[in-house]
């Protein structure tokens, strides 16, 4: 992928590698960790924890309601659980365990999905998880991570094991531009803002943070003085970060790889409408499901890519 | 691990004693409520009341979350009622509680909370998830180096569901001889007989044995069958056990037996109803072995016809 390099952003590895490494740094601080997989640890990167702690590692198999229903056991023992598969396969087929087993006792079990939204390519939409987020944040207590970059994802797998009950984090397949350094202050629930300005504010997750920053390049060049903020934590949401939004620049675009329906964007027009109504616009996948192609012509073809954001803020712009 | 002389027939009797009185409760607790499941619970009850009240399994009331304890997970969580009146039996709860099952505020739900009611181990009532949560509890033991048991309650129909499977694949590869299932095979789901809605469900004791599951038919409602058949499993190294139980659903008693679709399933007993399955109960003899282990369906069974 080309995004974000003409303004000078270089890439890392992708946020599910970020993830793994993590996870072997807390397994190694944390004894009574396991990890259960669903046969894709090579995938989703839980394969270096079991490198190196072969007796905490659990393959149940390509069985992602055994995996959800496995985990709440070994931690109703006592045990810190990560149970991490494919974000379409977590979230979609075990969608009744987590609930169950995982949300409604309020478990203290963290999960991984890999391979989130259309960036992922050439597998094809039955591999891509573009409802995920918002089948997570509609159960009650969960906690739902979404991190833009390596370095970030790292932090954030860090700060999940610190947090009790249940967290999702999301990763992705692609390499991704690297946003941070490694000693960000990383912290559940508090958006980062990556950029200034007070035209309009666009409130981004995921791959999409790096997206929108490249929008804002061009949007600056244009006069137009765009904030950008990384709403990594997608629940609960730094509403305080929206607010401040809306009251310095009064207007707010979202960008997010996932469908428009109960994801980032619905979350913030919830807030907005709440406590400071300003004029929106959102950017996500428009109601349907994606195909197999490059990861950057998919970005292209479904409404994702920087100047799909610079369009809506134009339009939303004319709302102020 | 089984305590004292369980099959001494002393014990036995005051163990058939109990599950006079609790399957009492069961009847009047779900008749006062106006709903719930006491079909399903008398078909377990003789097994439930074996392990909590017959000394198999270790626990301790006053301290639910001892780490060593054996769990017993209620997967069929609709027998609610029945777990409800054993934990009350085991001292869990006051025996008074009982009466406020179903009611709002009362940690008696309909089905099975481990957030509000202790000695509840996993929250139930979405059937097919309680076999891979005991398969976790059973890998927690390994990985900690303790010895305790895992049982798990399943329900016949709740094998429909494809995660019971996928749990029996998993818990055979990692041969994990602490977590025994106990399968309450009462021969009624919810629209109708299990041969009726899955008839391809048999051969089931040769599906488990497939599956690499160390496996005992009993009759579910006598305790020598029960006592002996956790003695064997525990006797078994290397493998999960699943002790296949042929129960009655509603235990025989004749306002249930009259409902030839599902026993009642689902449905309390009218006051009618009540005073006669109470009768029943109270002339009810364990020298009459009353199962339904005869009437299993020939596991050879020709290939159902077509359905349209």
């Amino acid at each position: 992928m080309d995004i974000g390099k003409k303004i000078g952003l270089t890439y890392g590895p992708p946020t599910r590698n970020a993830f793994g490494n993590a996870l072997k740094e807390v397994g190694a601080q944390n004894q009574n960790l396991v990890v259960v997989d669903g046969d894709v640890g090579n995938s989703t990167r839980t394969q270096y924890f079991r490198d190196e702690f072969p007796d905490r590692f659990f393959n149940v198999g390509i069985a992602e309601s055994n995996l959800i229903g496995t985990a709440s056991g070994l931690w109703a023992s006592g045990k810190d659980v990560l149970a991490a598969s494919f974000a379409c396969f977590l979230l979609c087929n075990a969608y009744d365990q987590i609930r169950m087993s995982i949300a409604f006792p309020q478990a203290n079990i963290k999960l991984m999905g890999s391979h989130s939204g259309i960036s992922i390519g050439e597998d094809g939409p039955s591999q891509m998880a573009i409802e995920d987020i918002a089948l997570a944040t509609a159960l009650p207590n969960f906690t739902v991570i979404v991190p833009a970059d390596a370095p970030s994802t790292k932090a954030a797998t860090h700060a999940m094991f610190d947090r009790e009950g249940p967290v999702y984090l999301r990763t992705g397949r692609p390499k991704v531009p690297v946003l941070y350094d490694e000693n960000l202050d990383f912290n559940i629930g508090e958006a980062i803002q990556v950029r200034d300005g007070s035209d309009i504010s666009i409130i981004a997750c995921g791959l999409m943070v790096a997206i929108a920053l490249e929008a804002a390049h061009t949007l600056s060049e244009e006069g137009i003085d765009a904030r950008v903020i990384d709403m990594h934590t997608v629940k609960p949401l730094d509403t305080d970060a929206i607010v401040k939004a809306a009251t310095d620049t009064g207007a707010i675009v979202t960008a997010e790889e996932h469908v428009l329906e109960g994801g980032l964007g619905a979350g913030v027009a919830h807030v907005v409408a709440r406590h400071k109504p300003v004029p929106m616009g959102f950017v996500g996948i428009d109601n349907t499901y994606a195909e197999s192609g490059k990861p950057e012509e998919l970005l292209a073809k479904y409404g994702l890519m920087p100047e799909d954001i610079v369009q809506k803020v134009r339009g939303t712009l004319k709302k102020k | 691990m089984i305590k004292n002389n369980q099959s001494d027939q002393e014990n036995i009797e005051q163990l058939q004693k109990i599950t006079k009185k609790l399957s009492r409760q069961i009847i009047e607790i779900t008749t006062r409520a106006g709903s719930g499941h006491p079909s399903s619970s008398l078909s377990a009850i003789e097994i439930m009341v074996a392990l909590y009240l017959g000394g198999i399994m270790n626990y301790r009331p006053d301290e639910p979350g001892w780490p060593d304890r054996d769990r017993f997970i209620l997967s069929k969580g609709h027998a609610a009622p029945g777990l409800y009146a054993v934990l009350a039996e085991a001292g869990y709860f006051d025996p008074e509680m009982l009466l406020t099952l179903r009611e709002i505020g009362s940690p008696l739900e309909g089905h099975p909370n481990m957030r509000v009611l202790p000695g509840v181990e996993a929250s139930t009532g979405s059937l097919g998830q309680g076999l891979s949560i005991g398969l976790g509890h059973a890998l927690a033991a390994r990985v900690d180096g303790r010895d305790f048991q895992v049982y798990v309650m399943i329900g016949d129909g709740e094998t429909n569901q494809g995660q019971v499977w996928e749990a029996a694949m998993t818990a055979a590869k990692y041969r994990v001889s602490n977590l025994t299932a106990i399968l309450d095979y009462n021969k009624f789901q919810q629209t109708g007989s299990v041969n009726h809605v899955m008839p391809t469900l048999e051969p089931l004791v040769e599906k488990w044995m497939a599956f690499g599951w160390h496996t005992t038919e009993i009759n579910g409602h006598v305790f020598d069958d029960i006592f002996s058949a956790i003695r064997n499993a525990q006797a078994t190294d290397n493998r999960p056990h699943i002790i296949i139980a042929h129960t009655l659903k509603g235990h025989g008693l004749s306002p249930f037996e009259k409902d030839d679709v599902n026993r009642k399933h689902g449905k309390p007993l009218t006051e009618e109803e009540k005073a006669q399955a109470l009768e029943e109960l109270e002339a009810y003899s364990y020298d009459q072995k009353i199962t339904s282990f005869e009437q299993r369906p020939n596991p050879n069974i020709e290939p159902p016809e077509r359905r349209q």
